[in-house]
């Protein structure tokens, strides 16, 4: 069990050490932060001086183990934009991106499992076609399209909702619903396979020819087993809490980590950009350790594998 | 079987059908207190069928037909709970695959202790010690250490003997074994079906067993329904069936079994194989294999009718009976080997 977690917990790192290699050495590779900060007019000597002030007249690799000696300590760098740690501004942001993202992932599992579950168990109805169309329809439809098709409808037609701004709670209903929905299709389509599986074996079976009633087979008996797939898909969910409102929060002009990566992203501010990328890879490793670390407590089978 | 008592399951014309298809093509049967009913025929001829159908647990696509009769009960029309109320209290059911019939996230505990608590009222404590007897009683040793064990720790033949277990829990009048043995190796096989007769004997449950083995059925039953392509075409005791096959059908079944004894004789195989429910032949389901087959056999289908020696047969040209008990005798004691 031990060596299990210890290898898990080197895979994380390992995982998070090329996340961070690879995001340092595309940013740099991709374009010059001092011409984006300065604008295209300044004369030779500021963007220079600019260059020599951030370090960014070294070599890439002295560059490179500056950074990871900065970072191993705690030093996440400071904006190139804003003179702050980046670190500071990048949690500033956290909790208004959870305000959308926690909202959305108790909506998708509030109804996309439930939904799954029940089509399953009311196969080839009309419940059971009508939940797998709207999954369909709810995972297939980007969210960007989505967006802007809710704006359509609430805020522009019928002007209930605003389409943007972060002032009221009201203002958190269309992103969060843009978040969910694809996410609510996704748990459910999962949901319904992973019920329609369990239910079609043997001990489905043993267990009604037991006497047990009907309520007892699902719930006591199918339920458990079913578990073990829909944890993989809401593992991932958990893991995109921080990073999975890019777009959404774009379209809503809602101040979140994925607006600050999408404007760091512009102004090629390196030490944010670097930030988030690490914490979007920390928070993916993390929920995927917890998710491996559930599969042994959902699945003596598994458990007698890693004891052994 | 006794007509002094009244039956304790009685199946009436049951017919099934999935998707429009039937497979099963109108069964009767009864089952008296005490019984031990072989049901014998290859994969897909509609004998586990019968039984799920019985108990309401075929799938929804299927659908039922006819009387099912549990002690004036009729359950064929009966409603979920009272179904859920017979399943394992009155007629308990084992299946092929014992590994995968257990629930391999939850303790076997609690899969007994369930049992025990739906029809027996029992719980905690009580109900431990109940299951603990259970699976002493089926042999699994050291029970109380293996009670928090999960089923991938058993072997198959131990599974099978906790199904046994579970089956008991509810100290039904009859058990349902749905080829139990079929995916346990041979000496494994001869234990469970041990087990089953002497529990039978020991709690006078009736048994029916479901197998396409002949010599295992010969072990553990007392008369035999041999069936073909959903219909029930010979039925009689051990004794008849094995030193008199009537049908040829059954008859072929014998051919087809290696001797262990007496000359080395070429197996002679049923030509042909068992038809598709969906393309049933005209008349009679085996004439196109029979060897005896006439005009009249393909174009009526034969009714299952009492033999003068209390068998039943539906056959128009069945094997003639050898006359002397020497040829009977040989055919028995070679199978029951």
């Amino acid at each position: 069990m031990v060596q299990f977690v210890l290898t898990r917990l080197l895979r994380a790192v390992i995982t998070i050490a090329a996340v961070v290699t690879f995001a340092f050495v595309v940013l740099r590779m991709s374009g010059d932060p001092a011409q984006v900060m300065l604008g295209p007019d300044v004369p030779q000597e500021s963007v220079d001086a600019f260059r020599r002030a951030w370090g960014l007249d070294q070599p890439l690799w002295v560059q490179y183990f500056a950074y990871l000696k900065s970072i191993l300590t705690g030093d996440f760098g400071v904006s190139m934009r804003d003179k702050a740690p980046a670190i500071q501004l990048v949690l500033e942001r956290v909790p208004a991106t959870l305000q959308l993202t926690l909202p959305a992932l108790f909506l998708k599992l509030l109804i996309g499992i439930p939904a799954g579950v029940y089509a399953a168990l009311h196969r080839q109805s009309v419940t059971d076609r009508g939940v797998i169309l709207a999954s369909i329809i709810g995972f297939t439809i980007p969210s960007f399209v989505l967006g802007l098709l809710l704006v359509l409808i609430f805020s522009v037609t019928f002007g209930v909702l605003p389409s943007g701004g972060q002032d009221t709670w009201m203002h958190g209903i269309l992103p969060t619903l843009t978040l969910s929905i694809g996410g609510i299709g996704i748990l459910a389509r999962f949901s319904r396979s992973a019920m329609i599986e369990v239910m079609g074996q043997p001990f489905i079976r043993t267990a009604s020819a037991k006497g047990l009633k009907w309520r007892e087979v699902v719930w006591g008996h199918a339920l458990p087993n079913a578990a073990i797939p829909i944890v993989t898909i809401v593992g991932f969910m958990v893991g995109s809490l921080i990073a999975g409102a890019v777009v959404v929060e774009s379209i809503f002009s809602w101040p979140g980590i994925g607006r600050l990566l999408v404007v760091s992203v512009t102004n090629r501010d390196l030490a944010v950009v670097q930030c988030i990328l690490l914490i979007i890879a920390a928070a993916m490793v993390i929920s995927n350790l917890v998710v491996d670390l559930l599969y042994g407590w959902l699945d003596p089978r598994l458990r007698a594998h890693v004891a052994h | 079987m006794s007509t002094q008592t009244p039956n304790l399951v009685e199946l009436r014309d049951l017919k099934v059908a999935f998707d429009g298809v039937q497979v099963l093509h109108g069964i009767n049967l009864d089952v008296a207190h005490g019984d031990a009913l072989g049901l014998v025929g290859e994969s897909g001829c509609g004998k586990s069928v019968t039984w799920l159908a019985a108990l309401g647990l075929l799938p929804g696509k299927a659908s039922v037909t006819g009387s099912v009769r549990l002690g004036g009960m009729e359950l064929s029309t009966a409603p979920r709970p009272v179904l859920e109320k017979v399943r394992g209290k009155r007629i308990a059911m084992i299946f092929q695959d014992p590994s995968s019939s257990l629930n391999p996230v939850l303790r076997i505990g609690r899969q007994i202790t369930e049992a025990l608590a739906i029809h027996r009222g029992l719980t905690g404590e009580a109900a431990r010690a109940e299951a603990l007897r259970l699976m002493d009683m089926v042999g699994i040793p050291d029970p109380r250490r293996r009670f928090d064990q999960y089923s991938h720790e058993f072997s198959g033949g131990q599974c099978q003997r906790l199904m046994i277990a579970i089956a008991l829990a509810g100290e039904p009048d009859l058990l349902i074994a749905d080829e139990p043995t079929t995916a346990l190796d041979a000496t494994i096989q001869a234990q469970i079906l041990d087990l089953l007769a002497e529990l039978k004997r020991e709690t006078g449950m009736a048994l029916v067993f479901i197998s396409h083995d002949l010599g295992a059925v010969s072990q553990v039953c007392e008369s035999v329904c041999v069936m073909y392509a959903g219909r029930i075409v010979e039925q009689g005791t051990v004794d008849q069936l094995f030193s008199e096959p009537r049908h040829p059908y059954t008859r072929g079944l014998f051919d087809a079994i290696p001797r262990l004894h007496g000359t080395r004789e070429r197996l002679i195989p049923i030509p042909g194989t068992v038809p598709n429910p969906r393309e049933l032949p005209r008349g009679c389901a085996f004439s196109p294999r029979c060897p005896k087959a006439s005009n009249f056999c393909h174009t009526n289908s034969p009714r299952l009718l009492l033999q003068p020696d209390g068998s039943s047969l539906a056959c128009v040209h069945p094997v003639e009976v050898a006359g002397t008990g020497a040829g009977k005798a040989r055919i028995f004691e070679e199978v029951m080997q």
